[in-house]
This record gives C-alpha cells, sequence and structure tokens, in this order.
C-alpha cells in the first residue's frame, strides 16, 4: 500500500492490519510519555484545501506523537487563493521536502490526482475529496465499533451497521459501506430519496427511507450523518422541505433510541446539528460514541502514517516495538 | 508544381478499384488504365479506399480569444490531416460569433489559411446568453453566409426563444444546432450520473437533461416546421425520441461524436480530466444505442465536437477542468474501429455520415460531399484502412494534447487530401506552401 485513497483500496487482511496496528498504538497512548520516536526526521505536509479543523488537528496530533514534522497548509491566506493550482502546490512543498502529503480538498478525486498525475513522489493520504472518499474516517468507525461489538480484535463479521442521513453527499458514508463490508460486517443506508445517489444499487448495502423500519431491524451500531441545512433551500437543491420534517423523519430522537436494542452504539463523525439529525438525548447517551471516535481518529491515524511511511512492508509493529520505541 | 494527380488502383467508396484522375481542381477521370503524363503525379492507391472529402459541422476552433488552446490556422491542419475539406467552426469564441463581423473575421482567417473551407457557425443569441437573438440575418447575409446557427457550449434552453430561431432562421434556409442540456438539471455536473458518479463522487450529468430537451424541441420543430440539428447525442433515451420524431416526418438530423461511439463513463474512475467532456461519456448500453443508430440512419452525422484546451486546464482536479477533447485527427479511425471494422457500416456509410449528410446540413453541398464523379470538384481523402497507429497527441497538428485516444492503437491513416485538387496532404504529412483556392 503507497496511498491511502479511498476505503476500497484496501484488502480485508489489510484492513485488519491497521486496525490492529491502531490498537498498538491507542496502548501507547495510555502511558505518560505519548510520544513514540519512529517517523523523526520525517515530514508530513497537511494540505487542507476545505475548512477542516477536527480533521486536521487529528492528523497533526498523530505525525507529532509518531515524531514527525508537521507542516500545516491551509489554502485560506496562502497561494491558493491567488490562482496557484494543485499541481504547483503539491510540487512546491514536495520540494520543502514532504514525504507524505495528507490532503483534504473539496474536489472529488484531488488526492488520487495528487496521487497518480505524476505531479509529486510520495505517499499520498486522502483527509477527505469532496463528496468521495474520506477512508481514515471509516478506519476509525471501523476501530470504534470493533472495540465496542468485537472484542476489540479481528473483522466485523455477522455486524450490522446502519447509516442515517444524506449519503449522497457523504463521503463518510461511501466510505464507511466499503470497508465495513470489506470487513464483513452488513450496511444498511437509510435517507430521504433525494438523499440517495442514482447508481446507490450497485452498493454492496441495502437502502431505505424509514428510519423506524431501521431502529426495528435492530441494528448494531446506528450511524448519524451530518446533514448540511442549507440542502433545504431551493438554491442548495431543495433535497427536503424542512429541519422540522426531517427531523422528524430521520432524526435520533428518544423515541427512537428507546427503540434500539441495548447493547447498540450511536455513532457520529462530527460535526453534530443537535437538534436536526441527531437529538440531544442521544448525543448525550452512554449508547453514544462521538467522543470515542474523535480519540480512536489519533490512533487510526497513527497506524496509518506508520504503515505508509515506517512499514517498508505492511506488517504490525511488534509488541516489544512499541515498547522499545516508547 | 505539378496540379494533375492520377490516384492508380483506388476503391472510391470502397467499391471496385479504379483509377481517378484529379486536375484543374476537378475529378477529370476515372477508369481503369488511366494515362499519366510527366506532368501528372502518381499516387500507388493499391488497398486504400478514396472517400469525398470530409465534412465537420462540429469544430471548436477557438479563434478568436483562445488562441492558446488553438488556432485557425493549427486546427485547420489538423482538420486537413483528419481527412477534412470543410469544417464549421462553433461559435463560443471571445469575442462571441453572434455578430457579421466575427464571422467574417473567421471566415477570412479560414480563407488565409487555405488548409480546409471554414465556414462559420453563427451564435443563436448574443453573447450566448441564451436571452435575446442574435443578428442572425446579418450572419447569414454576410460573406460567412452562415447557415448553422448554435450556441454549443450552452442550451438555447429558454422554449420560446428557442421557436423564436427555428422559425425566425427559415427565411434564409439556416438550421439550429442545438446542445441539449436542461441547465437547472445539469447545475455543477461532472459527469454522467449513474453508478460511477455515485462511486466517484462525482455530480451527475442524468440523461434526462438531455432527453428533455430533444423531447421539447422535436416537438418545437413540428409546431413551426423548421429544421432542427441535435448535436451530440449521447443516451439511447435521445436516440428513441430522435427515432419516433422522424417516423413522425420532423425535419430532425442528429450527430454523434466519436469518443461517445468509443468511450463509456467508467474512463473517468481514473479522475483523469482528459476524459472531462460535455456531455458525458455514457453508459455501455448508451455506447451500443448510438452505434446501432448510427448504423440505421437514425443519427446522420458524426461530428468532432473537436474541443482543444490549454493543459493547465486539464493538468488539475476533476472539477476545476474544462470540458472537452480534441478529435479531428482521430474521428475517421475511431468511426473505422467502432462501425467499419465492426462490420456494422460500409465505406460508402461512412461518406454519408461523414460528408455528404453534414455538407447537406450546413448547406455546403454545392462544393463538399459531392460524388465521386467526373466534373465534380476534387474535394477528396485517401484513406489507408490497413494502417495501424499509437495515438501521439504531441505528434498531432491540433495545439492542444487532450486527446483521450492518447496510447491508444487505432486503425485507418488519411494518406492524402485534396482540396479543390489541391493536396493539403500527402503521404500522410501536411503540403506546406499556402493552397490557394
Amino acid at each position: 500500500m503507497r496511498h491511502l485513497l479511498s476505503a476500497k483500496d484496501l484488502s480485508h487482511d489489510e484492513a485488519v492490519l491497521v486496525l490492529d496496528t491502531a490498537a498498538q498504538m491507542a496502548a501507547t497512548q495510555a502511558r505518560e510519555i505519548k510520544k513514540l520516536p519512529t517517523l523523526r526526521g520525517r515530514t508530513v505536509v497537511n494540505l487542507f484545501f476545505e475548512d477542516s479543523t477536527r480533521t486536521r488537528i487529528s492528523f497533526e496530533t498523530a505525525a507529532k506523537r509518531l515524531s514527525a514534522d508537521v507542516l500545516n497548509f491551509s489554502a485560506k491566506g496562502s497561494s491558493v487563493s491567488k490562482g496557484e493550482s494543485l499541481k504547483d502546490t503539491a510540487q512546491t512543498l514536495q520540494a520543502m521536502g514532504a514525504d507524505a502529503v495528507v490532503v483534504r480538498h473539496q474536489s472529488s478525486g484531488a488526492p488520487h490526482r495528487l496521487a497518480h498525475a505524476g505531479w509529486i513522489d510520495c505517499p499520498v493520504i486522502n483527509a477527505g475529496d469532496g463528496t468521495h472518499q474520506h477512508p481514515t474516517q471509516s478506519l476509525l468507525d471501523a476501530f470504534t465499533i470493533r472495540r465496542h461489538l468485537a472484542g476489540g480484535a479481528g473483522d466485523l463479521a455477522g455486524l450490522h451497521v446502519t447509516i442515517v442521513g444524506d449519503v449522497l453527499h457523504s463521503r463518510v458514508a461511501r466510505s464507511n459501506v466499503e470497508l465495513l463490508t470489506t470487513l464483513g460486517a452488513r450496511v444498511t443506508l437509510v435517507a430521504p430519496p433525494t438523499l440517495l445517489p442514482v447508481g446507490v444499487e450497485s452498493w454492496p448495502a441495502t437502502t431505505s427511507y424509514h428510519l423506524d423500519d431501521a431502529v426495528a431491524d435492530r441494528p448494531d451500531a446506528v450511524m448519524m450523518l451530518r446533514v448540511q441545512r442549507e440542502r433545504m433551500s431551493s438554491a442548495g437543491g431543495g433535497f427536503f422541505p424542512s429541519g422540522l420534517e426531517y427531523s422528524r423523519l430521520y432524526g435520533l430522537d428518544q423515541r427512537r433510541l428507546d427503540a434500539l436494542p441495548d447493547h447498540t452504539i450511536v455513532m457520529h463523525p462530527g460535526p453534530m446539528n443537535r437538534g436536526l439529525e441527531i437529538s440531544a438525548a442521544a448525543a448525550d447517551s452512554p449508547r453514544s460514541v462521538v467522543v470515542e471516535q474523535v480519540a480512536n481518529g489519533v490512533a487510526v491515524r497513527m497506524a496509518v502514517l506508520y504503515l505508509l511511511l515506517a512499514g517498508a512492508q505492511a506488517t504490525a509493529p511488534a509488541d516489544d516495538e512499541t515498547r522499545v520505541l516508547a | 508544381m505539378s496540379v494533375r494527380y492520377l490516384l492508380r488502383n483506388v476503391a472510391p467508396l470502397g467499391g471496385d478499384r479504379t483509377d481517378v484522375l484529379v486536375a484543374d481542381g476537378l475529378v477529370a477521370a476515372i477508369g481503369a488504365g488511366l494515362p499519366a503524363d510527366d506532368e501528372t503525379t502518381v499516387i500507388d492507391g493499391t488497398g486504400l479506399v478514396l472517400l469525398p472529402g470530409l465534412v465537420d459541422l462540429h469544430t471548436h476552433l477557438r479563434e478568436p480569444g483562445r488562441e492558446d488552446a488553438e488556432t485557425v490556422e493549427t486546427g485547420t491542419r489538423a482538420a486537413a490531416l483528419g481527412g477534412y475539406t470543410a469544417v464549421h467552426a462553433m461559435a463560443n469564441t471571445s469575442p462571441v460569433a453572434d455578430t457579421a463581423g466575427v464571422v467574417e473575421q473567421v471566415w477570412r482567417l479560414g480563407r488565409d489559411a487555405g488548409w480546409v473551407d471554414v465556414y462559420p457557425v453563427g451564435a443563436v443569441t448574443v453573447g450566448l446568453g441564451g436571452e435575446r437573438l442574435a443578428e442572425l440575418g446579418a450572419m447569414a447575409a454576410s460573406a460567412a453566409r452562415v447557415r448553422v446557427f448554435s450556441d454549443d457550449g450552452r442550451c438555447v434552453a429558454d422554449p420560446v426563444v428557442m421557436r423564436r430561431a427555428l422559425e425566425y432562421v427559415k427565411a434564409f434556409d439556416g438550421v439550429v444546432a442545438q446542445h441539449a442540456q436542461e441547465p437547472r438539471l445539469t447545475e455543477n455536473a461532472q459527469m454522467h450520473e449513474g453508478v460511477v458518479s455515485a462511486e466517484l463522487g462525482l455530480a451527475g450529468w442524468p440523461a434526462v437533461a438531455e432527453e428533455a430537451i430533444v423531447a421539447r424541441d422535436v416537438l418545437l420543430a413540428e409546431h413551426v416546421g423548421s429544421r432542427l440539428h441535435v448535436l451530440h447525442v449521447s443516451t439511447a433515451g435521445s436516440v428513441e425520441i430522435v427515432r419516433w420524431a422522424k417516423a413522425r416526418g420532423i425535419a430532425v438530423t442528429a450527430e454523434v461524436t466519436p469518443h461517445h461511439l468509443f468511450l463509456t463513463d467508467e474512463s473517468a474512475r481514473g479522475y483523469d480530466p482528459v476524459y472531462k467532456v460535455n456531455p458525458p461519456l455514457r453508459t455501455a448500453d448508451d455506447v451500443e444505442a448510438v452505434r446501432a443508430a448510427l448504423a440505421d440512419g437514425t443519427i446522420d452525422t458524426v461530428g468532432t465536437d473537436h474541443a482543444p484546451h490549454p493543459a493547465e486546464d486539464k493538468d488539475c482536479e476533476w472539477a476545476a477542468a474544462a470540458f472537452g477533447m480534441t478529435g479531428l485527427e482521430t474521428a475517421l479511425s475511431v468511426v473505422q474501429a467502432t462501425m467499419v471494422d465492426a462490420g456494422r457500416m460500409t465505406w460508402a456509410d461512412v461518406a454519408r455520415v461523414m460528408s455528404v449528410t453534414p455538407a447537406r446540413i450546413g448547406r455546403v453541398d454545392d462544393a463538399h460531399g459531392r460524388p465521386i464523379a467526373v466534373g465534380e470538384p476534387a474535394n477528396l481523402v485517401l484513406v489507408d484502412p490497413g494502417a495501424r497507429r499509437v495515438v501521439d497527441p504531441r505528434a498531432q497538428a491540433t495545439k492542444s494534447v487532450n486527446s483521450p485516444y492518447r496510447g491508444t492503437e487505432l486503425p485507418g491513416a488519411v494518406v492524402a487530401t485534396f482540396l479543390r485538387g489541391r493536396p493539403t496532404v500527402l503521404d500522410g504529412a501536411l503540403v506546406e506552401g499556402k493552397v490557394l483556392a
């Protein structure tokens, strides 16, 4: 694995390896001294063309915990706003010695272009591209699910995950459908018909327009997607009539929360719209793992950086190695 | 310099082999064993097919305004190399070809270049704005004698404006060539809406956005009794509508591009914008539908939609890239590959869809798309169907390199092109020195 562009790039064994590696990284994060020397002297560039404080900080934290130097490059106030192309920006950063580029871009496929257009020659990690993919988000979601529902090891065989919301515009949904099914889980997508893409029938997931039916189907995990309020305006596409109607039909409210099986966990990639797709009761309930998802994001991103930059051959670090490194 | 060419043992329209003498700008004689004197250059045509010079109703020459992408000179050199003797230059230049002044400028640039006859297309609406008719009559009456009007690149979306345009051009036997794209259904659209766009997360350009306009326009054309030409038909649904309209006797003609005959939306998977085009590449079922329609006559013409772009407009992420691909120097090979070699069309059919019918639609059939017969103007192309070549965009005459066939092996090669009896291309290479009409 040279780049991480799409959750689809990962085989079953590679995905499990990333999760196993992340588990070891997470273990080091419980120690008093959290920093590992693994990537000392290496430079990771965070190339963010789209606002994303939490994902950028997560990658930055992960790289720093591995002792890499981190350059943060955000499009705002940079040469990008002066019309510099993606190609020139990437080449400039590589010339400054980047060993890996973490890229967030509003255009679907931009990380793929960075990796394959011949512009630069270093690993590219997709930190979210348009409405395409966000593979590290799906890895941290899988990691979280595994921890709660699969004993923290192996894959997700037999589990049922229901993803609810704006699937059409969601890179989180696309990544999770790919990765969770690769890991053996069954995925159900729930959305109003306007927010499911034409062509979704080819995905390895079942779809439903009715959240109550999906809740009654006793999912093991429910993942609520962020719904942007501007989607309801006619300028934003007019995908649904009002926030209130959306919330009534597709929001995770107290009643639906109570109808879920006891073991079911509630997930959200953040940032949450409380009162729209998720009620405060659900967000703050004991079954909510939203905050833990954030913590797991650091471990998963450490694992990805480790495997792409340090693992010449993709193997998990031995237990004694992390001990020595620590 | 010799002005007589004896094409020895060629197959006109792929038929029986014979000799064809080109002299004084005309086809001077046809028959086996024609004598050659010292003044006559003999070209061995064994294995070669002779066709009327190709006519493109759909070329973007980019001049004036985007000379960094193409000029009339470079674009018409590419056309000659592709076997064309006439091209219609689309109006979406800068300034837009919406006045007699601009169309005459393009027409003169074409005449000065001399590689092919350049027929400017006039814009339907002022500035391609879709709101107010351009001075269509003035363009028709100009030295450029415009007969084809199009806002290509944009759709004449307003039904009233489209109706008026269809009616108005009847006064000078014009035709409106529609870029069928319902604008509201295609806001920010990036590729065909379907299985591939769903996975790639690229905003969809649904087939219905084309079909809805085609359906509306054939009904408008019927209502007002006008000619309609549908550009770059790309979907199976559009084919069905055109078929229905023709069965009703509506005066509609339709075009398909080489790339819609050859490529599908699967090409987008690598996010290489060289495959970004408008209308977008469609599914394999759509490709089969347009091939069948071209073979059975539902689709009348192959138009290149040659759309050169400078490197920086393609060497970027998909959404930032321009729509379009070059095509003049590969169109005939693509038609051979998809239609002739596949056994679906003869060379006579190729002459019909790439020369005779486009010349008639564009009302340039006094000079182009003529029969290969004694006394006819010698606008001809000599093709070697047995050749094979790997496409190298950098070796092409077009100024831009955005060919989707880069690295693809295609059959067939243009050996020679004659414009009114003078060779613009010989041995597959341009004949330098101005070719005066």
